[in-house]
């Protein structure tokens, strides 16, 4: 018998009495399908495969042959990494006996259990989970939208908008404005706004020293806010003015075509123009009904389970959990954990409780690392913080270059542990 | 639980037997704080959308803050001080000092008798916490819930590691750890004798090393928690 919803749904004994028997006794492999292969999904997808030695079947759903992670690449805009560094391919994921289907999801029929593509095929499965990260809420900086992207790039989905933006910073004029709409909470990467603003003041004050940074925040802090602070006094004094919401920072409007910011009223001719709008969970996540008014995905804290579907999990950037920042960290954490209870619940293999983690680290000059870290655990109502450290300031330069040297480890270790 | 699927929620339950729902505590009942709120501070303290100094200052992300640092605001010359002298608002200090404000700071002008009820101020200082930075926004931000309590045992070299549990734990170490065992700018781990592992962990634990990544993994992981992890890496090593 393959378990779909309707005899989930046939009565309570028949349910439980299915359920408590592994599903992969006496029938075909169970499917597992996964929309979205980045930091989440792609983790989710290869640990499932690895730990289930060929017992389910795993497909992953993702359009990129190659995904750019996000993380790092501000690095690359400051001049200390490759782009091409940033890029990962499937075929390890592929090799350890994943099908992966480079195609975009377009529905999920959650009643049949299916999952349609771009190219018309339908995908069925027993166990759905959905990571397609962040897409951006319109309106929500009025005057743009993704058509302007490539006059007032966002960079902050992965791939080419990166490149797009180093090449406006490069090319900016003598003295010019570096001005960043940055976004509303919640959004993805709680410090990466700041990160790229250390990042863009590092290559103006090697190639443009006399350019300037202006920040429109329309919150009124931020993550590691003293750290960077105090980092862009020492290395680019007088470079960067922030405007937060007391100052009109939350009342902005950009004019793409004429290089303009409008803040509370007031026009500003700038050269550059990063806007970073609000955001909410992809697009994907919002047409499978898994959204509530938020726009993000709620989800049960123990497993990451939707509380619209039992059978569909949500991961990373899109899922609304609780404490948790939107971190590629954090997305890798939340994956094993529900790739342990997936395999179990299909598989009948061993489930254990849940663990979250995540550590955040930033590049705020040559050699000058910052970190800023938490563990998580699942409550009644959310996954809550139960503990968090962050870097000092006035630490000693040793230190900050060890955990700038940690932060590669790190982006090499989760590579690794994602695609490699 | 689940918004469209409600009495689903136990066969999910049946599904994940050894699952541990609600691991951490919170800290107190926010909406039954919102009550004691009402009766206890609301007539000096304003907190919310648009709240204001009044008799005593705003309370508008209290956790985190220093003592006294609210600029438009006239603190006690004594609350100014201990602000100084480093004293932040955190969990337990907001406990003290709304026991008993004089217990953490003679001279405040807090004219405060003091909510002596612990389970009432738990629920207070909960509703308080909504009104300050959230971790999803700032990582760094206060926790929102009490860790369970994790113990150490006289035994604990001699615990034998559950390989399997610890392929599970494992995974959180290969987020940063590669599993090759390689190095770059984060050590390997992988095949260390046992005991060295079990050692160097309890370290990190006991914050005699001084690594606060590995103080913050060590410290929510048990004795047989660490024995399995020595295990696991053990074995990986071999393979
Ligand atoms: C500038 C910047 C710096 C950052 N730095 C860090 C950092 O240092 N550390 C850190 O931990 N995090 C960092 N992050 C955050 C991190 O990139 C994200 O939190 C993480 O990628 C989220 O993972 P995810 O799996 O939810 O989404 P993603 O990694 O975005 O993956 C989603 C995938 O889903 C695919 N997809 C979307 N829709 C569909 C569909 N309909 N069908 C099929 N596939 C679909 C997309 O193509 C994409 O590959 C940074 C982010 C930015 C922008």
């Amino acid at each position: 018998m393959i378990l779909n919803r309707r005899s989930f749904l046939g009565t309570a004994t028949a349910a439980s009495a299915a359920l408590s028997a592994p599903m992969a006794l006496g029938q075909a492999k169970p499917r597992v399908v996964v929309i979205g292969g980045g930091s989440g999904g792609g983790t989710v997808a290869r640990y499932i495969a690895k730990d289930s030695n060929g017992a389910v079947d795993v497909t992953l759903i993702e359009p990129s042959r190659k995904y750019y992670t996000c993380y790092f690449s501000n690095l690359y805009l400051g001049g200390f990494w490759e782009f091409d560094a940033l890029g990962h391919d499937y075929g390890n994921i592929a090799r350890l006996g994943v099908n992966v289907i480079h195609d975009w999801a377009v529905g999920v029929d959650r009643d049949a259990q299916t999952v349609a593509l771009a190219s018309g095929e339908q995908v069925s499965y027993d166990r759905l989970v959905v990571a397609p990260g962040i897409d951006f809420v319109e309106g929500s900086v009025p005057g743009w939208d993704v058509s302007q992207q490539s006059l007032m790039p966002h960079a902050y989905k992965s791939g080419t908008q990166a490149q797009l933006l180093k090449h406006q910073i490069e090319n900016m004029r003598e003295g010019g404005t570096f001005c960043m709409v940055a976004p509303p909470n919640p959004y993805r990467c709680p410090p990466g706004p700041g990160e790229r603003v250390s990042m863009v003041a590092h290559v103006l004050s090697e190639i443009n020293p006399t350019a300037k940074i202006l920040i429109v925040d329309p919150k009124e802090n931020y993550s590691k806010q003293a750290l960077f602070e105090e980092g862009w006094e020492r290395h680019y004094p007088g470079m960067v003015t922030r405007i937060g919401p007391d100052f009109g920072g939350e009342n902005v409007e950009v004019r793409p075509d004429a290089m303009e910011v409008i803040i509370d009223g007031v026009v500003e001719a700038v050269d550059v123009c990063n806007v970073i709008p609000a955001q909410k969970a992809g697009k994907i996540a919002e047409l499978a009904g898994l959204t509530n008014d938020s726009g993000w995905a709620p989800v049960l804290p123990a497993d990451m389970r939707s509380r619209m579907d039992e059978n569909v999990f949500v991961l990373g950037d899109a899922s609304a959990q609780g404490a948790m920042p939107k971190s590629g960290y954090s997305a890798n954490s939340q994956a094993k954990v529900v790739a342990n209870v997936i395999r179990g619940e299909l598989t009948g293999s061993r489930i254990f409780p849940a663990r979250y983690s995540n550590t955040c680290w930033s590049l705020i000059a040559t050699n000058d690392g910052v970190k800023v870290g938490a563990n998580y655990e699942a409550g009644e109502d959310q996954i809550e913080s139960v503990s968090s450290f962050i870097s000092q300031t006035g630490e000693d330069a040793e230190l900050r270059q060890q955990t700038y040297e940690e932060s590669i480890g790190w982006y090499n270790g989760i590579v690794a542990d994602i695609f490699g | 639980m689940f918004e469209k699927l409600k009495p689903l929620i136990l066969v999910g339950a049946l599904l994940a037997p050894t699952t541990v729902l609600g691991q951490a505590t919170p800290i107190g009942d926010a909406s039954a704080g919102a009550q004691v709120y009402q009766r206890e501070c609301a007539s000096c303290h304003q907190i919310g959308d648009g709240a204001e100094h009044r008799i005593g200052p705003h309370l508008n992300r209290i956790f985190d803050r220093r003592a006294g640092s609210h600029d438009d605001f006239r603190y006690s010359e004594a609350l100014v001080r201990q602000g100084r002298d480093g004293l932040f608002w955190d969990l337990a200090r907001l406990h003290a000092y709304i026991e008993n404000p004089r217990a953490l700071v003679s001279g405040t002008r807090m004219s405060y008798r003091g909510l002596r009820d612990e389970e009432r101020r738990a629920n207070l200082i909960a509703y308080m916490r909504a009104y300050s930075d959230q971790p999803q926004n700032i990582p760094e931000a206060s926790p929102t819930a009490i860790a369970r309590e994790v113990e150490l045992s006289a035994e604990t070299l001699a615990i034998e590691g559950d390989v399997e549990y610890g392929e599970f734990l494992s995974a959180e170490c290969t987020t940063c750890h590669q599993r090759s065992g390689e190095h770059s700018g984060i050590p390997g781990i992988v095949g260390w004798p046992e005991e060295d592992f079990v050692v160097a962990m309890h370290a990190y634990k006991q914050k005699l090393r001084p690594h606060e990544v590995m103080q913050s993994v060590t410290q929510r992981l048990d004795d047989e928690e660490i024995a399995a992890l020595a295990a696991f890496f053990r074995e990986l090593g071999r393979e």
